[in-house]
């Protein structure tokens, strides 16, 4: 679609804490790009900071995904979080608020689930993580 | 060593601006300069200015938390100044609330609350 062609979409390789920065850098210039409010932003930048930090200490590598998108006639924004490392055992648990097993705050998946709209984790313990987000326009 | 956050000091308060976002490695280096820079100055207090920060995600809040946790052990008192609006309510969101950091709009009121004890 010519709109989607125009904005561009992304794919970040993450592997580092650097790649954490630009990653979340670039996904705040494709919203801004596409026009959501600052708010909205600094929502989104915030939400690609945690599935990448996740992909960084979990999972060791992995990739961001960062496509503009349309359903019935609205844009959104969506982040595509994958991985190959050891999966999540217990999703139940980890998109708890306060469970981490990296002794931090346990907010990363909770809170980016608040911050998006739609947002879905897929996982198999020893098969990896892949965290669909979507954060629609003008909600 | 090249320290990408000045410290500067104005009478016995230390202020950290942090210009740029910043890797895991450059906020571990920071909470390192800051605790040494209280010993070594005596500091009452810290200011760390973050309003040219973009995004504090979990693990930079966890950062700021644990600088400010490490300052008090010492003894002095560290201040964030200068959250921005669509940062503080990224945060909220995200569920990061920092019961235990004191927090002021700017320099000036972050100053103040130093001095005021
Ligand atoms: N990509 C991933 N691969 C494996 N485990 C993960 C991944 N992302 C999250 N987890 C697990 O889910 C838990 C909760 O994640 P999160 O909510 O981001 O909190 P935190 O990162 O602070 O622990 C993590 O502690 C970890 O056990
Ligand atoms: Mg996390």
């Amino acid at each position: 679609m010519q709109v989607e062609g125009a904005l561009g979409g992304d794919i970040q390789a993450i592997r580092r804490d650097a790649d954490v920065i630009s990653a979340r850098q670039s996904g705040r210039q494709i919203a801004e790009r596409m026009g959501y409010s600052r708010p909205d932003q600094a929502l989104i930048a915030t939400a690609i900071s945690e599935l990448a930090r996740n992909i960084v200490n979990y999972a060791g590598k992995g990739e961001i995904e960062i496509t503009p998108v349309r359903r019935r006639g609205r844009m959104g924004l969506r982040i595509i979080a994958r991985d190959h490392g050891p999966g999540i055992e217990d999703l139940e648990r980890a998109m708890a608020d306060g469970f981490s097993t990296g002794n931090s705050f346990g907010l990363g998946l909770p809170g980016a689930k608040r911050i998006m709209d739609d947002f879905d984790v897929v996982t198999a313990v020893g098969e990896g993580v892949v965290v669909t987000a979507i954060k629609w326009m003008g909600r | 060593m090249s320290s990408r956050v000045p410290i500067l000091r104005q009478g016995d308060v230390l202020i950290a601006s942090i210009q740029e976002e910043l890797s895991d490695g450059d906020i571990l280096d920071l909470q390192l300069r800051i605790l040494e820079e209280v010993i070594r100055c005596r500091a009452s207090g810290v200011i760390v200015d973050v309003s040219a920060l973009d995004v504090l995600d979990s693990f930079g809040s966890r950062s700021l938390s644990d600088m400010a946790q490490a300052v008090r052990l010492r003894g002095s008192r560290l201040v964030i100044v200068g959250i921005q609006p669509d940062v503080a309510y990224s945060m909220v969101l995200l569920g990061v609330t920092l019961p235990d950091v004191a927090t002021a709009l700017d320099l000036d009121r972050g100053l103040a609350l130093l001095e005021a004890g």
